[in-house]
């Protein structure tokens, strides 16, 4: 068993990561903790995705030395994909910083619950 | 004809333009420009459409110059240009309808923006409509996310942003699971365009290798989507988001951006996932266990709300708990279905939601049902779409509502043990519908406690009436005459298979 995880700890890493930022950004109460764990759970499978493309022993999809061999090289779809997963995870994370931002300013805490009472409390205000 | 197999690539491409352009423009223009664009993407589909009709083929599209499985490609057919033509024209009819609270809810110097966030939708769901490849099916998924968030955040009453903050989360979880999905799925089969992967999908569950590894990429894909569109028991960001969004942003958000999801999901089970594995491997039945609650419970929930825009929120949930029913029914038949309740509640949630708003606006902002009350008598037109709207909810015979619930019913006709829980659970939501739906019409026009209490709007009735009278004239005549439509999904779907 515990040979198994070490042969593939690339992917036991991944799934322990993802693990953790799923749990983070669905439960924790904190905002600014639940965009790290939304960071962590997408580091997690860029990892997922980098660990497929590395092949031991190959190198980058680059022409030097004038070799067509595929055998000689990595697989570069999963870093293209990667590339295009960061894009994606650095605007959502700015969006929703961007959204904690104002909630901030609005009711002065970055604890969801507190938030959502406060909220709360001024509807009722308002009615 | 042959020119019109660029048209769904240029399609996309004119949405990504036109959103650009609009962040430039100033409001009124970029308001021209959106509905001048979704109207020429349906225009588009229209030409697709026919030449899919025409030729009976799909086509594959190459985008570059790599065929599968090395390059990127869109796919259509017949069901393809004819939700994507139906989405656009139902977010130019959303657009052209909630006009007048879009202009009283958004600051004059920020229109634009929100027309630049109308076209990321536009293109986000063209996309999800017509790609062959499940990581350009993501990254849209994302642009989809964060344009909605856009729409839903623009107004910055109430608790909008709360609102806003809790969809991005519920999203974000749903799109990690269905990212890591996909990449399961590609460290299973290498590939990630939807003929490759069906071909290895296919392989690996004759050979009954790395089931469990396979059955939990297609069900983290599953979860992923079902969590944005709204599956229960994910539904609850679903009364905040729909029930504080401005008019056009709710119409936009509860008829189309779920079922751009759920459109690609169908498209997954037909063509990547293939029946055989996501009925074999028991999804299937989860789907349709989590469908019925939904059904009920979304219901039972609607039930128990005063507010009207959250009681059409709850609503919703138990309309896209049908569409999860009708897929977890059968492939042919279960499948149809769920088409059918995709295009019926995109065309009568968008008219329930302008015509509550119009409703709310003559009762001085009211949104509780009570002080809705005679609301209907005041601005009548409102009041009569809004009657319409639902009656086609419960399912009343003419409406599009009563050929959805009839076909999900021939659909469990055709199943052994799904029979019974199924027509069950449609009698009891049809029951909850009635229930809920006919209370808000009765209070609607029953006789307000203080007469001279309203004051109907006059700005803007133009626009809103023409918008949503297309809206469920649409669906009245789609209710009247279904055959054509029926028709045309059935031989689409057979195509998609």
């Amino acid at each position: 068993m515990l040979q198994l995880l070490w042969d593939h700890r690339i992917q036991t890493v991944a799934v322990l990561l993802f693990a953790l930022g799923f749990g983070t950004l669905l439960l924790h109460k904190n905002l600014l903790k639940k965009i790290i764990g939304l960071n962590i759970m997408d580091t997690a499978g860029y990892l997922l995705l980098t660990g497929l493309g590395y092949l031991p022993g190959r190198v980058p999809p680059i022409l030097t030395d004038g070799s067509n061999d595929p055998t000689r090289y990595a697989n570069p779809l999963p870093a293209g994909l990667v590339l295009t997963g960061i894009v994606v995870s650095v605007s959502v994370t700015a969006l929703m910083l961007a959204l904690t931002v104002r909630l901030y300013g609005k009711y002065h805490t970055l604890d969801l619950d507190q938030i959502y009472m406060l909220a709360r409390r001024g509807e009722e205000a308002e009615l | 004809m042959s020119f019109a197999v660029n048209l769904p690539l240029f399609s996309i491409v004119a949405c990504l333009i036109c959103s650009v352009v609009s962040s430039v423009l100033p409001g009124r223009w970029a308001k021209w420009l959106s509905r001048l664009l979704a109207l020429a993407v349906a225009a588009c589909a229209a030409l697709v459409l026919g030449r899919g009709i025409l030729t009976g083929q799909t086509t594959v599209y190459l985008m570059g110059h790599y065929p599968h499985p090395w390059g990127n490609e869109l796919r259509f057919g017949i069901l393809e240009p004819l939700f994507a033509g139906a989405f656009s024209i139902v977010l130019l009819l959303c657009l052209t309808g909630g006009s007048h609270e879009l202009e009283r809810d958004i600051a004059t110097e920020r229109q634009n923006l929100y027309y630049v966030m109308a076209d990321l939708v536009l293109a986000a769901l063209l996309s999800l409509c017509y790609t062959n490849d499940v990581f350009t099916g993501y990254v849209f998924i994302e642009i989809c996310t964060i344009a909605s968030c856009g729409l839903l955040m623009i107004r910055r009453i109430g608790r909008t942003t709360l609102a806003a903050t809790r969809y991005m989360i519920f999203s974000l979880v749903g799109s990690g699971l269905f990212l890591l999905g996909v990449i399961l799925l590609y460290a299973q089969t290498g590939h990630l365009l939807f003929p490759n992967l069906r071909e290895a999908v296919s392989a690996l569950w004759e050979t009954g290798a790395y089931r469990f590894s396979l059955l939990t990429a297609v069900g983290l894909m599953t979860a992923g989507l079902g969590i944005k569109s709204g599956l229960f028991p994910f539904h609850f960001w679903m009364p905040d988001t729909y029930g504080y969004a401005t008019p056009a942003s709710a119409g936009i958000l509860s008829g189309l951006i779920s079922k751009g999801y759920l459109f690609l999901l169908l498209k997954l089970v037909c063509n990547v996932f293939g029946t055989e594995v996501f009925y074999g491997g028991a999804l299937g039945d989860l789907i349709f266990v989590l469908g019925m609650a939904g059904m009920i419970l979304g219901s039972v929930s609607a039930m128990a709300e005063k507010d009207v825009f959250r009681m059409l929120a709850f609503s919703s949930a138990a309309q896209i708990g049908y569409v999860y029913l009708g897929l977890g029914i059968s492939p042919k038949l279960g499948i149809a279905a769920a088409l059918f309740q995709i295009l019926t509640h995109a065309l009568t949630k968008p008219a329930l939601f302008l015509s509550a708003a119009r409703l709310s606006e003559a009762a001085k902002e009211g949104r509780s049902l009570s002080a809705l009350q005679g609301s209907a008598r005041a601005d009548r037109p409102a009041g009569l779409l809004f009657a319409v709207g639902a009656l086609s909810m419960i399912g009343v015979p003419g409406t599009m509502g009563f050929l959805a619930k009839y076909s999900f019913a021939q659909a469990a006709l055709a199943e052994q043990w799904k029979l019974l829980p199924a027509i069950l659970a449609l009698a009891v939501s049809t029951l909850l519908n009635t229930c809920y739906f006919g209370r808000a019409i009765l209070q609607l026009y029953a006789k307000p406690e203080q007469p001279t209490a309203f004051a109907p709007e006059r700005r803007g009735r133009g626009s809103f009436l023409s918008a949503t009278g297309l809206l469920c004239a649409a669906n009245l005549a789609l209710g009247l005459q279904a055959q054509p439509l029926l028709g045309l999904l059935e031989r689409g779907l057979a195509l998609m298979q």
